[in-house]
């Protein structure tokens, strides 16, 4: 018999692991749900990926709502759930929704910025079924941590690390880095060696939402990037077999885009808090969406027959130089977000692509936050903190 | 080759965070950690079933797929599997 174990198929927008089903003509499943259960949150990172007019969005599901949302995505496939948001535990039916995802046999995780938890709680969720709480943290330093969150919020974080490792979870440890705590990544490797993580992510910043907004005050520089490589390489070296350590280059800094949610349609649904299911959880700002709702239709419904599942799947939507690029199979032209952001046409080439007409766009960005990075703090332009004001006042209401 | 992590006494257990179960979707036997999913090829699954099922010796789970498996000589294949398991941390020796 042979006994090697077969496809591993990891998470869009996770670190490490292979993507397997990439073929043409596989039937199609939502393998992973990401149930952004409400955009309400404690915090305010100026990374965060919400949509920059998540104020306006009020109607959250229900608990009911929800739970049939799993159910269908269930029996379609879906074994990954992300609880997510804003910050999930502001949901106060959180506890029951994880017991009816684990019930119907979901792989449960809780993403989290760890505000809201307790030891008892993180204990409950355990009785409750989770199988994984991933808790993030803005730096390794009190003072930055707090300032880039925006709130006095560090204290509690460490101290919820560790619960969620006394409750008998595997402790997973998201650090999102930009230009503004890049520096500081051996402090946030020490932090997590001491506090005996088990997994951690040196999660970079990706410019959608409100990072993107701030994208010249967070974008690192090259040289930033590169010592912070070579120091994360030396950890992993010396962590090997007892603290994993996941390190990504930002996209800006590579010459091929990556694999956006492994393909458009492809194994990736996002259901937002007001019902909207989206094929990645930045495209409700992509032009000419039509923005289906678990409300109104079937998962199902939606999965295969909408227009906007269907928008960009496959390759016969892809403009030169994808269309007759053999990397397409790989890659899948990239980010569509990404590429409307940057060229005003979903269509195109991601532009982190060096093959790609727009890949100066890149350039001139990367360009951008290193004069932005060079101006004195007094000449510097702020970070603008994800807020429901900030929201109000730049999208109106 | 590295040293050989598992031997007749040890007893194999799943890592911590890796789920195993039968997918009906996916016609197989799976394992599923944090964001991810390992699709298992029947043997591996026998194998991954009865570790995930109760705590015994590599010895008594070998005796155990053998009766299943009307005696096949199969102790180097299970010995092969465990240690590549191992490797790819979804599996540890107590």
């Amino acid at each position: 018999m042979t006994t090697t174990g077969s496809e591993q198929n990891k998470a869009p927008g996770s670190t490490g692991g292979e993507m397997g089903m990439n073929s043409q003509n596989h039937i199609r499943q939502p393998l992973w749900l990401l149930a952004e259960l409400t955009y309400a949150c404690p915090l305010q990172c100026p990374y965060c990926s919400n949509p920059m007019d998540f104020a306006n969005i009020k109607s959250e599901l229900t608990t009911e709502e929800w739970i049939n949302v799993f159910k269908q995505a269930r029996a379609m496939g879906a074994t990954q759930l992300g609880l997510s948001g804003g910050e999930p535990l502001a949901r106060p039916d959180i506890i029951e929704l994880i017991r009816e995802a684990r019930n119907l046999g979901f792989y449960t995780n809780l993403i989290t910025s760890g505000i809201g938890l307790d030891a008892s709680k993180a204990q409950a969720f355990k009785d409750a079924g989770l199988d994984h709480i991933q808790v993030s943290f803005q730096a390794s330093s009190e003072d930055l941590n707090n300032l880039i969150a925006g709130t006095d919020a560090f204290q509690h974080k460490i101290e919820m690390a560790k619960a969620v490792k006394a409750a008998g979870y595997p402790m997973v440890l998201c650090f999102v880095t930009h230009r503004q705590n890049i520096d500081q990544i051996e402090e946030i490797l020490d932090l997590a060696i001491n506090l005996d993580a088990d997994y951690v992510e040196l999660a970079t910043t990706q410019y959608y939402g409100w990072a993107m907004h701030n994208r010249d005050q967070l974008l690192p520089l090259k040289e930033q990037l590169e010592r912070a490589e070579a120091i994360a390489h030396r950890y992993q070296e010396e962590q090997k077999g007892n603290m994993k350590i996941y390190y990504v280059v930002p996209d800006y800094y590579e010459e091929r885009p990556k694999a956006c949610m492994n393909g458009w349609g492809n194994v990736f649904l996002t259901v937002t808090p007001d019902g909207t299911a989206l094929p990645c959880h930045a495209a409700r700002d992509l032009p000419g969406m039509e923005l289906p709702n678990v409300r109104d239709l079937s998962i199902r419904e939606i999965w295969e027959d909408s227009n906007d599942f269907n928008r960009f799947r496959g390759f016969d939507w892809m403009k030169e130089p994808c269309r007759s690029c053999d990397e397409r199979f790989k890659d899948f032209g990239g980010c569509r977000c990404q590429a409307y952001m940057l060229t005003g046409d979903p269509a195109m080439a991601d532009p982190v692509c060096g093959k790609s007409p727009d890949h100066h766009l890149i350039l001139e960005a990367i360009e951008r936050g290193r004069e932005e990075a060079a101006k004195p703090a007094q000449e510097a332009k702020p970070l603008v903190f994800r807020n429901p004001k900030n929201s109000k006042e730049i999208c109106g209401s | 080759m590295t040293e050989p992590k598992f031997n007749a006494d040890s007893v194999p257990v799943l890592a911590l965070g890796y789920r195993f179960q039968w997918e009906p979707a996916q016609d197989c036997y799976v394992l599923l950690y944090p964001e991810g999913m390992v699709k298992l090829n029947p043997a591996a699954g026998e194998i991954l079933k009865r570790i995930s099922e109760k705590k015994q010796t590599v010895g008594e789970l070998i005796a155990e797929l053998k009766a299943a498996f009307n005696g096949a000589d199969l102790d180097d294949d299970v010995y092969q599997f465990l240690e590549e398991a191992h490797d790819n941390d979804w599996i540890r020796a107590e």
